[in-house]
């Protein structure tokens, strides 16, 4: 039996580079979201929830909808970039992004809500710009729930399956993410290479969040250095 | 010259604030909780945002119309109530972000504010190890390495038992005295604004009801019901003389020597000694047979009858002004009025230490 391990690398590629942006983007809304006093923030806030309970299958729909060459958005990609969003891995990338959203934002959300203004007063009347008060205050201290929303952005995308099959499709190497290979294995009535590919999966995901809960009960109270 | 003219309001609160603040020495804002007092001090520093009107230094208009300087810029500094040193951050790491910022900036170095401080066995510890009264201390410390313009305190002491307390105090007047920083002091504790502010400032329901220097204030008979009859007293200076064998210290004061339970202060200190209305009592004549040991030759200057039996007598005693409160009764039986001569009879043993200041420069008498 020959397992092949390419939807594996191809799952960790997606799940890593979907979790780095999701930290650079999804930072500055989580933050907006913890301070705005706005009447949007309610609106914005079930948006980014929404992933949590619409089923991966309409998601995928609409999102394959926005892709494709022929509507606004999927055109002007083409035209910029010359390739299509639907079956491609940034495809993935942005579909991955808005699926795994709120298990970035929230974490992030709640950690800025529990720091407070009072710290970040005490920076502005010790000389700090608003930015040097971000990096150098609120960033340490929502230390843990940038490392929650890290692992479970990271992991949620590796489970990921209905956006996929509805905008990736099954080309290997480019959108064959473990999940998919999984299904196929079992399709196909390979269950050997099924076991190998679930077991790697459930082995590291156990672990994974063994290691987060492991973390957040050795430093039960937030932002110590 | 620090100048005020704001408003602001919320829920069923109003500050209506117009004052200048001088920049030099310890300025107290004296107030009961809930009278807008450490709202004053987050609008000067820029943290109140709804505030409206004019908040300017000097020339240099921090607030007026489509002005506003943020708080990062106006360079105060500011100790706030619950200290909110950086939990993430030890104590050494909480002091360099400061300096770190204001490094270039003319003012008390590291090592000064450390040793003035006595934050060196500190610097290694975490903020969350600390007590009260030193997380305080490294408050104190960081907002100073900010080299302010102005340090602002909001009740500094006011989460600390009365044994930090006065641990503390002498820290404070340690900094007034050497490193010179002007302060703007926010409290509801008249023993520690009598012991370290030079200029007072009483806030009742968000309006400014009397400012002067603080031994005017404190010898008004009209501003006693501002600061509540128990805390109405006046406060002198006095040179401390010398120490007996039984125990006493000698006080020169302008009206004469004063004895009090051994004041821990090198000979020739000039103090700070706050005499409250409800521990002076009148005689016409020279008391005789009496156990009380300070008792100093005195001139009615004004008798202010209070809405019930009681009466604020204003004394001169000496150069010094000192409010004494007794009943109606008493000041019509004694036939008091302004011009009379009489005897105050001080209870020495209510001058407690607490309110006793020990400064290092001599100023004032």
């Amino acid at each position: 039996m020959m397992v092949d391990l390419g939807p594996l690398w191809l799952t960790v590629q997606l799940a890593a580079v979907t979790t780095t942006l999701l930290l650079v983007f999804g930072t500055p809304l989580a933050w907006w979201l913890a301070r705005t006093r706005s009447r949007a923030k309610p609106v914005v806030e079930a948006l980014t929830a929404l992933p949590l309970v619409l089923p991966p299958t309409v998601l995928g729909f609409y999102l394959l909808i926005l892709f494709s060459p022929t509507s606004g958005f999927g055109a002007f990609w083409v035209r910029t970039t010359g390739e299509t969003l639907t079956f491609s891995f940034t495809g993935l990338v942005i579909a991955s992004m808005l699926y795994s959203l709120p298990f970035t934002v929230q974490p992030l959300q709640a950690a800025f809500e529990a720091i407070g203004r009072a710290p970040m007063e005490a920076a502005a009347m010790l000389r700090a710009s608003p930015l040097d008060r971000f990096f150098t205050v609120a960033m340490p201290m929502a230390k843990r729930g940038f490392l929650t929303a890290a692992v479970l952005s990271f992991a949620h995308t590796l489970g990921e399956f209905g956006v996929v099959l509805m905008v990736g499709g099954n080309i290997p190497g480019e959108t064959k993410v473990i999940s998919i290979a999984i299904y196929e294995h079992v399709e196909t009535i390979r269950y050997a290479e099924a076991h190998v590919l679930s077991l790697i999966l459930l082995t590291f995901s156990f672990v994974t969040l063994f290691l987060v809960y492991s973390i957040n009960r050795r430093f039960p109270t937030g932002g110590r250095g | 010259m620090l100048s005020l003219d704001i408003t602001l309001e919320y829920l069923g609160f109003s500050l209506e604030v117009a004052q200048t603040i001088p920049q030099s020495g310890v300025t107290a804002l004296f107030g009961r909780s809930g009278s807008g007092k450490s709202t004053v001090l987050r609008v000067i520093a820029g943290l109140e945002t709804g505030a409206q009107g004019r908040v300017a230094w000097d020339g240099e208009v921090w607030q007026g119309p489509g002005q506003f300087t943020p708080p990062h810029q106006r360079g105060l500094g500011y100790v706030f109530q619950d200290t909110r040193l950086f939990p993430h951050l030890s104590v050494a790491q909480n002091l360099a972000y400061a300096d770190k910022r204001a490094g270039h900036l003319p003012g008390p170095d590291m090592a000064e504010v450390i040793t003035a401080l006595d934050l060196a066995p500190l610097l290694a510890r975490q903020p969350q190890s600390l007590s009260g009264g030193e997380r305080s201390r490294c408050a104190i410390g960081r907002a100073l390495l900010t080299r302010p313009r102005m340090l602002l305190m909001d009740e500094p002491l006011a989460a600390l038992d009365e044994a930090r307390k006065a641990e503390i105090l002498p820290y404070l007047e340690r900094l007034r005295d050497q490193i010179g920083t002007p302060i703007l002091y926010v409290s509801h504790n008249m023993a520690e604004v009598a012991r370290l502010a030079s200029h007072l400032m009483l806030i009742e329901a968000g309006r400014i009801t009397h400012h002067g220097p603080i031994e005017e204030l404190l010898a008004d008979p009209a501003t006693a019901p501002a600061l509540g009859l128990r805390e109405a007293g006046a406060m002198i200076h006095a040179i401390l003389a010398g120490h007996d064998d039984d125990g006493l210290s000698r006080l020169q004061t302008s009206a004469g020597t004063v004895f009090l339970p051994r004041v821990e202060a090198p000979l020739g200190s000039i103090l700070r000694v706050r005499i409250l209305a409800q521990d002076v009592i009148l005689a016409r004549e020279a008391p005789t047979g009496l156990s009380a040991l300070n008792i100093l030759p005195a001139t009615v200057t004004a008798i202010q009858m209070g809405a019930g039996p009681g009466a604020l007598v204003q004394l001169m005693l000496g150069e010094d002004r000192i409010l004494a409160r007794i009943t109606r009764r008493s000041a019509s039986a004694l036939g008091l009025e302004s011009g009379t001569q009489c005897f105050a009879i001080l209870k020495s043993v209510s001058v407690a230490p607490g309110n006793i200041g020990a400064r290092m420069a001599p100023a004032g008498l």
